[in-house]
Formats: C-alpha cells, structure tokens, sequence
C-alpha cells in the first residue's frame, strides 16, 4: 500500500436550511456555510488508519470545485492527508464528469485505492465512486462500513438494503464509504498550522484534458410540497380514537 | 418509439417490488415498450413474475453461474450488451440499483439521472437534491441513451395481469473476476420489510438501549408493521443498519409512520415525507417532527408506548 487517493466535495453543511431561489435558477448560496461533504470526512478517516495502522501510505486528497474549495482541502490536510490537489473550476461538475477527472488525476497519481463517499449531501447524486470504478476497469466496493486488506486484496463489508454484504476486491480499487465506517478524528489547532505548509497544487479541467460541460440540463429548482399541518392529540386514548378514525388501525 | 429496458432486482426467488414500481415510472413515458432484464444463476421463477407484470413487453433472461450475486462489476457489462437497441434503461433507486446503474452509465458514457420522482417527459424529469429540499427538473439529451434509478418511494407497483414474452439470452461477455462475493448477513426476515410496508413504527436515540428498543419490536408485531430507526439509533447499536430510514437510508412511503423518540431532523425526514400518515411521539413539544406530524402527541415514549399496546390489544 503506496498510496490512496481520497476525493473531497465542497458541500453546503448538513446543518444549513436549504433555501430554493425564487426565480428558480437553483439553491441560495450566497454567505452560506460550507464544509467538507460528510461522507468524504469519514473517507479521508479510513485512508488516515490504513497510512497509521503502519503501511505509511501517502494520502492525497483531491478535490473539483471553485478556488475557496482550498479551505476544504486545508481542513483534509489538517485533518492528515499529506497533501492536496485542487481542480479548479467555476462550472458546477456532474458526477459523470468528476469521475472522468478523478480517472485523469489516478492516471497520473497511480493510487492503490481510492476512497470515496457513497454521496455528496448536495446533489445526491451517488454515482461518482462507481463511474470512476468503470472508467478505470477496476473494482468497486460502494457502501463500505469494514474495509480490510490483505496484500493485494481488500475484503470489504457494504450496507445494503437486506443487511451486510462482503466482497473480496483485488487492488487497485474504489471504495466508497458509508456513515457506520468510522467516526471522523477532530482537527486540532497545531495541525491546521501545520496543515498551511503542506503541498496543495492547483490544476484544472484543461490540463487534465477533461471537458467541464454539462451534459443534463437543470431546467429549475423549486421546494418540495408542504406537509399539512396536523393536529396534536392529548393522550394515548384521543391518539387511538383519531387512528381509528382514520381507518389506520 | 422509446424502449426502455428495466433491470429486475431480485434475490434468486422472488421479484423485488421495487421492480414493479419502476414499471410504473416506465409506464407513464408515453409511448414506451417496456422490457424487463433478468439476471441470475437460474431465473426461471423470477422471470415468470416479471412477464406477469402489466405493460411490459417482454422479459429477457440472462442466466449463468457468474450471475448468482448481484455483483455490479460483472452486471454492468451484460446490461450494457442488452442495453444496445434500448433508448432508456432504469434501475430501482435500492442499493442493488444504485451500485449497479452509475457503471452500466459510465461504461455507455452517459451521465446518470439519480431517484427519478416524476416524469415530466420521455427525457424531462424532476429528482430531489439537497435530502429533498430542493426539487430539480432535468432534462437529458434525446440522442443519448437515458441510464437513470427510479425512486420506489414516488410510484405505486404496477399491477399483475400482463402476459410478457419469455426470452433467454447468451451474452458473449467476458466478465471481470476481480471482484469476489464472500457473503451475506441479512437481518430477521419474519418482520414485514421496511420497504415494502403498509405501516412503520420507526424509533430513535431516546430509546436509549438495544434491550429497550425491543419495545417497538412488540408495537410493531401488535400493528403488522416494520421497524425502521433514526440514525442515532443505528449508530449507537440500538437497531441494525438496514433499519435506518433518511436521505441515506431507506426512503420509504407507508400508509402510516409512527416516529417514537425521534427529532425530526432533515435528514430523517427526507425518508418520510410520502408517508401518508405520519405519527409522531416526543417528550419535547418544539421537536421538529411534530411540523411534519399528522398527529402527534407529546410526552414520554415509555409511558406511552405500553399504554398504546394495551389499548391496541383492545
Ligand atoms: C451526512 C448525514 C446523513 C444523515 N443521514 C441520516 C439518515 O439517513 N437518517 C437519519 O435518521 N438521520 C440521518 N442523519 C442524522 C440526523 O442529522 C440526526 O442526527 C438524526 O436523525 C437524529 O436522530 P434522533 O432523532 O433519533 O436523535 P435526536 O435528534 O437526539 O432526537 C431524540 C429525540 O427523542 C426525544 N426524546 C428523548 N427522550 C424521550 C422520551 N423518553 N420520550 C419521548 N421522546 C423522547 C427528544 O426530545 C428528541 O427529539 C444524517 C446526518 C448526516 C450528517
Ligand atoms: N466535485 C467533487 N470534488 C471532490 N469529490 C467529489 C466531487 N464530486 C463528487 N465527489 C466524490 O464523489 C462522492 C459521491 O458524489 P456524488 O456521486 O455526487 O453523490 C463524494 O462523496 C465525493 O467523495
């Protein structure tokens, strides 16, 4: 185990109430907080524990999005990751694309495996890991909440529907991560000192010879349909008789 | 004429509903031939399900040793090879699909359509983004295959009564072998599953222990529903992963959703929000569950989930 690439979306925090613009032409984001996409924290978590666990890997992680998205990337490598690259790019980048610019950037990078989360909170997209696995003809083991390796193989236990699956994956390979892996560690002060004075390269879409054009087109956005208020019932027995009437019990 | 190819999910004997509902979701593009793709180590039965299906076509079988897991690296090359005179193809938006359709997408180099909610057009569709908050109407080119997942939430199972051809195909695909299936845990089967359910009783971090979420597994079994939980409850042990419900859990639509001890947070909601009824039990009368609650009744879970039981048994 040399390497391992973990992939880092800039994502509107989980804890933001989204707020649809009234023209429709997408969600509010402007002085808006943002964070690294949750799933990807616990990613870059599971690629810190291989590198400690004594295999000394180096952990890159990479990100596509505008420029600020370095302080997502200062925030990864505070976290451990021993240094970054930035795509930059001004275009909002579907999954299909990013997969194509994680498969140049593996290319050049030549990882072991590549770690990614199983979905960005903002798009729910939850196809990146898996196209990125096609493109680069290899593996994918999505959903992982136990990732074991054993030389030139990784066992590695998916969340699923009916349970728990395993399946055994030969190296390289994708591994996108599920909420139960890990609990990410928390950035401490002198680590995010250290963290300014590791390497974060910038490059872009041209360079990796990838086109940032969409190919779905978002027509608008609008908020989802309301819920009718209902009504609050004062004890079990009221709760019973309004269920009843109801017809649901 | 648009012909859509639905990958059938099932587990070697039964048809996942899932698939049914894709059908729905297929169904409503005007003008589309529906085909059902069967893929398995023996298909016989399952296949038998789907071409009973209504509107579908045919059902074409893809049966070979390789094919007894469900596993999306040896999948989505022989989806792809059945895709070649198909427009569309859907998958159910289930961890089976959601595994398997972004490779069969990025192996024809298309873009994907994730949880299709409704369907606007033959290539015009809305999906939720942002855990369901903000709603987005996407159009893909025509001239493209459409890979999409379909949202099972958002359509009713297409009824019994169709009478689809029968076909079974020999792909000469060569299959990877780097990926290896090692096995399965699957929780208790003799409970309705949570997907399917006509009722949920669904609990979260108040119940504070796995012994004590055992309470609902009662309330449950006394309603004929599922359980589901919050992911606090899965997180902390108190229920098994497959029962979590939320933007990345299980996204559910029964008639009746009773939420014990749960907050209300976004996340969670997300999964909720096509219950028809949704019932909501906390101590804390600002907890934001009681803003999407049909009824709700504030106080102590373990005072009053006893009481309801009693009064149930009635
Ligand atoms: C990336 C991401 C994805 C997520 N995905 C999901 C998801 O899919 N599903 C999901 O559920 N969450 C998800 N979450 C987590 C979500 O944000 C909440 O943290 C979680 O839903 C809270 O679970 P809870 O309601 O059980 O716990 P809490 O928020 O702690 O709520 C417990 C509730 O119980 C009430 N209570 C306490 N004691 C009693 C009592 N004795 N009687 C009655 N009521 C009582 C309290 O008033 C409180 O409202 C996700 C979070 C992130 C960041
Ligand atoms: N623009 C991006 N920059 C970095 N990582 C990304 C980007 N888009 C997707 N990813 C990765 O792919 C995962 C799944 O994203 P998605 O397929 O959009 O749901 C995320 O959790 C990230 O790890």
């Amino acid at each position: 185990m040399q390497k391992i690439m973990v992939c880092i979306k800039r994502v509107v925090d989980y804890n933001v109430r989204i707020r649809v613009k009234p023209d429709g032409s997408g969600v509010m984001l402007d002085g808006v907080k943002m964070s690294v996409n949750p799933f990807d924290e616990i990613a870059l978590e599971e690629a810190l524990r291989i590198k400690e666990r004594g295999t000394n890997a180096e952990v890159v992680a990479v990100s596509i999005g505008v420029a600020d998205t370095q302080q997502q990337l200062r925030t990864a490598l505070a976290m451990g990751a021993d240094r970054a690259i930035l795509v930059q790019t001004d275009q909002p980048i579907e999954p299909l694309t990013a997969a194509k610019t994680f498969l140049a950037v593996a290319k050049q990078e030549n990882p072991d495996l590549v770690f990614l989360g199983k979905q960005a909170i903002d798009d729910d997209a939850n196809q990146t890991g898996q196209m990125l696995a096609a493109l680069w003809e290899r593996p994918q083991a999505t959903y992982a909440s136990k990732v074991e390796l054993d030389g030139g193989k990784a066992r590695v236990t998916r969340e699923v529907d009916t349970g728990l699956e395993t399946i055994e994956i030969d190296l390289p390979a994708v591994i996108t991560v599920d909420l139960r892996l890990n609990e990410p560690r928390y950035v401490k002060l002198p680590d995010i000192m250290k963290a300014k004075k590791k390497p974060l390269d910038v490059t872009s879409m041209d360079a990796l010879g990838v086109s940032p054009a969409a190919l779905l087109k978002a027509v608008k956005t609008e908020p989802p349909s309301q819920r009718q208020k209902g009504v609050m019932v004062k004890d079990v027995g009221e709760l019973v008789d309004v269920l009843k009437k109801k017809g649901l019990i | 004429m648009h012909k859509i190819l639905i990958v059938a999910e099932h587990d070697g004997k039964n048809l996942n509903p899932a698939t049914a509902k894709c059908v729905t979701c297929a169904h409503a593009i005007s003008g589309g031939e529906i085909t059902i793709a069967v893929l398995g180590a023996d298909t016989a039965a399952v296949a038998a399900q789907a071409a009973a299906l209504a509107h579908v076509k045919s059902v074409v079988r893809v049966d070979r040793p390789e094919n007894a897991h469900p596993l999306a690296a040896a999948f989505a090359p022989q989806i792809v090879a059945l895709a070649a005179d198909h427009t569309h193809v859907f998958g159910p938006s289930t961890s089976f699909g959601k595994d398997l359709m972004p490779r069969v997408a990025a192996l024809l180099g298309v873009p994907q359509v994730s949880d299709l909610m409704t369907v606007e057009g033959s290539h015009r569709f809305k999906r939720p983004t942002y855990a369901g908050n903000a709603i987005v109407t996407v159009e893909a080119d025509p001239a493209r295959k459409l890979i999409a997942t379909v949202r099972v939430a958002s359509f009713e199972a297409a009824p019994a009564g169709g009478g689809a051809t029968v076909e079974s195909k020999s792909l000469s695909v060569t299959l990877p072998t780097h990926t290896r299936y090692v096995g399965a845990r699957s929780g208790s089967t003799d409970r309705p599953d949570l997907q399917t359910a006509a009722r949920v009783v669904s609990g979260g971090r108040a119940l504070g222990s796995a012994d004590n979420f055992k309470l609902l597994f009662t309330l449950a079994e006394k309603l004929g529903a599922a359980v589901g939980a919050s992911r606090a409850a899965v997180d902390a042990g108190y229920a098994a992963n497959e029962m979590q419900v939320g933007q990345t859990g299980k996204i559910i639509s029964p008639e009746m959703y009773i939420a014990i001890g749960i907050s209300g947070a976004i996340q969670h909601l997300t999964g909720i929000k096509d219950a028809r009824t949704i019932v909501a039990i906390n101590k804390d009368a600002e907890a934001p569950i009681f803003e999407v609650a049909d009824v709700g009744l504030v106080g102590d879970l373990f005072q009053i989930v006893p009481e309801f039981e009693k009064l149930l048994a009635k």
